[in-house]
């Protein structure tokens, strides 16, 4: 059974499908991310899972209840969800203090004294704000402020925990600390995690399964791995990464680049006839030595312009040109790397072929 | 950073810049404030505290006081419950037409409460109100069921004028606040009825508290409405004691001293009440407003939907539409008291506005006072804005003390002062010209000048000034070339916000007009007191015209103003 299930679930803004005909189950104790830039319907949908939007269409079910449905046009209403959530801008109540924030969701649903005295310590240690319980929430950090927000949603030990955002309002260095933060508090209580974001190594980092996301639309869902190594389309491909795409015709299952007679990749796969998209990261193209042989059972070796190079500290930035094609490469900075303005060898690895479009 | 090279100067800018600014706000405000305190304080050159207090027991004095006090409290419990009630529907229930109320809400504004005032007169006097003698045919009563010239009927008057101030504070409150601090509630379970209560309110308490500030003060210094409603049946607040102290007495030393007195007692309570306000504003300054915008938790009335919408539309109907028609009507009847009805009705009255000399005097001193007093105005605190603002320099804090002395000073107090400083103390006698109005208005709308070019100039970073002195533009260089462009349309907006409510100004030129230099609402008001009441009903009629059409005015132009702010910021914002 699982925890929560979308049946193809629809909502339009005026002419603006904000989300189209989205399906989805999410099992019990799952951390599940919806990823995709702005505007694209990730934050609708989580408002949609927590009542806070009614349905065009489709119906929303928790460990098999009705919450949602436009065909019966029943709502349970967000407060009667058992649901926690954590918002982009924290919203943390300023006239009330840490502790009284933490213990209102518990007050409301009329704990015992003891268990919520209980509950409101347990979520303050676990959030490390036990020091702070008595301030009020205005004249601390952003990222103590979310402390509180993720306090007051784990004292209740919600069905659901959803997050919108939760880390875009602190700095990056933060960010990456609460991103493990979240990560052991939900190893340690084991809560359903569904965490809305448009940063794509905070999805990976925390999702056992994520779901890209573009103009309402689901692109992919999967393991944040599989996503990685094999995007369903280039959306996705640009989205979960650094991208380079490179328009190339066919000949012989060779890829040729367009508007050149450079020879790039063999094998090519068979659906791909006339023309495609070599997709490729980077970080995966590599430098050869004017020794190497012009071509291998994989490859050709690629003659490339450097036309600049940018030293990023851990990494080099570097672009050739190729034909008229500019390529972005990335390497560590240890190893050798050509200068600016120097004839090299290049080749493709691990690419991905996409629909040709121009 | 070039201080050194700046002193060498004979004269720059900024010093000309800050003594002007010093001399404006001290010849001003300041003087006629400590003279009133002389005068209340000092008698034959002695400290006699003993004078003070006899005047303040005096039983005639006394009521007054009490009357500001019921009055302004009474006014402000009803202006705040009706505007955060009505602020609340507005902004959080799905109450239908919610923009178009939103603005009628505040159309109360744009009428001067004396004019309300005057047609709530006509239509609820005991004796001959229009609506009580059509209320006792319709239900064959003895008796009028309403009398409007009581304590109460001052207060439900006042309030239905002042509301909209309770309603700005918290329907901006409400509309700025975070949603998502009420969402966050409602997902840890609270009812609509529960946020409300522990989230919402609190968190609009200071909205509430400062509206609610700002109509005690408006309250306690008001003229128009006590004056119409109350002297009559010799119910006096503090204005309209002093008023008739100084009019009884033809202006002796006598009645100017109980004058400064009052006087006094409002400046201290004026000074008070904003301190109070400011207080809870700091307080109140939460972080409530959101980044990210998603529309507000918004309460489903259901079954109370109409009716409350219909609710709404008769309280504007009874304060907005029933006033305004009843004065156009008696403007044109041909004799005051005759039913409304066609036979009886004449337009030459409207005509005949332009052709009297009272009327047509009036219209022509209210607008080029307004419109001089405005310019002058808008241009000096524009200068001392700058000077508080944007400059640096050793002892500002007596500039920024001089510059807030002006908020605290009721119409009443400023015309007190202006008497004794332009009376001939100083050599110059002013009494009775039009000048003693105009140098009035300098000292009653610098407040106003003052706020809203400070807003404006707060507005432009200094690094913009910066960047021209860096390129190498001198002070003078900047300020016109970089400065004065950037602030232009606030400094056009705060001279309409000076000019409109001037040209309806009746509290300080009221004690300040001489025979030929009536103001617009000094003529309305002394025609209804020698029983012209159709022809001031027609002065009013043409006013109204006058201001609806200045204020929708300059509504368009702020809105075009606000559409591109909202542009530029925009494109502050586009990713690069």
């Amino acid at each position: 059974m699982p925890q929560l299930e979308l049946r193809e679930i629809t909502k339009s803004f005026g002419d603006v499908v904000a989300v189209s005909r989205l399906s989805l189950q999410i099992e019990k104790g799952e951390c599940f991310s919806f990823l995709g830039p702005s505007g694209c319907g990730k934050t609708t949908t989580l408002r949609m899972i927590a009542g806070f939007e009614d349905l065009d269409e489709g119906e929303i079910l928790v460990e098999n209840n009705l919450y949602s449905s436009s065909y019966k046009k029943f709502y349970i209403p967000p407060e009667k969800r058992d649901f926690a959530m954590v918002f982009q801008a924290f919203a943390v109540w300023p006239h009330l203090t840490v502790k009284e924030n933490v213990a209102f969701p518990l007050r409301i649903k009329k704990y015992p004294r003891e268990e919520l005295e209980k509950r409101v310590n347990m979520a303050l240690v676990s959030t490390n704000m036990t020091r702070l319980k008595d301030s009020y929430p205005g004249r601390l950090s952003g990222g103590e402020q979310q402390r509180i927000a993720l306090a007051r949603a784990i004292a209740i030990n919600p069905k659901v925990m959803l997050l919108d955002e939760p880390l875009s309002n602190l700095d990056a260095k933060l960010r990456e600390e609460m991103r493990f933060e979240i990560k052991e508090l939900q190893k340690k209580f084991g809560f359903t995690i569904l965490y809305v974001t448009h940063d794509q190594a905070e999805a990976m980092a925390l999702s056992d399964r994520m779901l890209v996301m573009n103009l309402g639309v689901v692109q992919q869902v999967g393991k944040p791995l599989d996503i990685y190594n094999k995007p369903a389309n280039r959306f996705v491909f640009s989205f979960i990464g650094l991208s380079i795409f490179i328009p190339v015709s066919i000949a012989n299952s060779n890829a040729i680049i367009e508007s050149t007679n450079l020879k790039a990749v063999k094998n090519v796969p068979s659906e791909f006839e006339e023309k495609a998209i070599m997709a490729c990261r980077p970080s995966d193209i590599d430098f050869l030595p004017d020794s190497a042989s012009s071509e291998t059972e994989d490859y050709f070796k690629v003659p490339a312009t450097v036309t600049r190079r940018t030293f990023l500290g851990d990494i080099v930035d570097l672009r050739v040109k190729v034909g008229p094609h500019e390529i972005r490469i990335q390497k560590y900075s240890h190893a050798p790397t050509p200068k600016a303005g120097e004839l090299c060898y290049i080749r493709f690895n691990k690419v991905l072929w996409y629909p040709y479009e121009s | 950073m070039n201080d050194t090279i700046r002193t060498r100067k004979k004269v720059d800018v900024s010093t000309i810049i800050l003594i002007l600014s010093i001399l404006v706000l001290v010849v001003f405000v300041a003087i006629p404030v400590i003279l009133i305190f002389i005068t209340a304080f000092f008698e034959n050159g002695k400290f006699n505290i003993a004078g003070v207090v006899k005047i303040l027991s005096d039983p005639d004095t006394y009521s007054a006081l009490l009357n500001s006090v019921i009055i302004a409290l009474g006014t402000t419990l009803l202006s705040t419950i009706l505007g955060t009630f009505f602020a609340w529907l507005v902004a959080r229930t799905d109450l239908p037409f919610k923009n178009a109320m939103k603005a009628l809400f505040l159309v109360p504004f744009m009428l001067p409460a004396f004019i309300g005032a005057l047609a709530w007169k006509v239509l609820l006097s005991p004796r001959s109100g229009y609506l009580n003698k059509f209320l006792m045919q319709l239900f064959g009563l003895e008796k009028a069921p309403f009398d409007i010239l009581t304590l109460g009927g001052i207060i439900a008057i006042e309030s239905m004028y002042l509301f909209p101030f309770v309603f700005l504070q918290v329907e901006g409150a409400l509309e700025r606040m975070d949603p998502t601090l009420e969402e966050s509630a409602r997902i840890s379970g609270a009812s609509l009825f529960t946020i409300t209560r522990k989230i919402t309110l609190p968190l609009v308490m200071p909205s509430i508290l400062a509206g609610a500030l700002l109509v005690a003060l408006y309250s306690l210094s008001h003229f128009g409405v006590p004056s119409i409603l109350g002297i009559e049946k010799g119910i006096y607040n503090i204005p309209t004691k002093i008023y008739e102290r100084i009019y009884a007495s033809g202006g002796s030393f006598g009645a100017i001293r109980v004058a400064t007195i009052l006087s006094t007692i409002l400046v201290i309570s004026a000074a008070i009440i904003l301190k109070l306000q400011d207080v809870l504003l700091k307080k109140g300054q939460y972080q409530v407003i959101a980044g990210k915008s998603m529309r507000p938790v918004v309460l489903k009335l259901r079954g109370l939907k109409y009716p409350l919408l219909i609710i709404s539309i008769i309280y504007i109907f009874i304060t907005v539409i029933m006033p305004t028609v009843t004065i156009f009507l008696v403007g044109g009847l041909k004799t005051y008291g005759l039913p409304f009805k066609l036979q009886y009705m004449t337009f030459d009255n409207y005509i005949k506005i332009f052709q009297w000399k009272i009327t047509k005097d009036a219209i022509k001193n209210s607008l080029y006072l307004s419109l001089s007093a405005a310019l002058v105005t808008m241009l000096a605190g524009t200068m001392i804005s700058y000077a508080i603002v944007k400059m640096k320099f050793k002892g500002k804090f007596i500039l920024q003390f001089l510059g807030v002395l002006p908020f605290s000073l009721p119409g009443t107090v400023i015309a007190i002062g202006v008497i004794l400083t332009w009376s001939g103390r100083f050599g110059i006698n002013l009494y009775n010209t039009a000048a003693i109005i105009f140098v009035a208005y300098i000292a009653r709308y610098m407040a106003f000048s003052i706020k809203s070019s400070s807003a404006s100039l707060s507005q432009v970073s200094d690094s913009l000034e910066e960047a021209a002195r860096a390129c190498g533009a001198s002070h003078w260089q900047s300020l016109k070339d970089i400065v004065l462009p950037l602030i232009r349309p606030g400094m056009i907006s705060g001279f309409f916000l000076i000019f409109l409510p001037a040209l309806r100004e009746l509290t300080t030129s009221v004690l300040l007009y001489g025979p030929t230099t009536r103001t617009i609402g000094v003529a309305i008001y002394t025609l209804n007191e020698d029983g012209e009441t159709v022809k001031a009903a027609a002065l009013a009629s043409i006013a109204l015209i006058i201001i609806l059409l200045g204020e929708t005015l300059i509504r368009s132009f702020v809105a075009k103003l606000e559409q591109r702010s909202t542009h530029i910021k925009e494109i502050e914002n586009a990713p690069a």
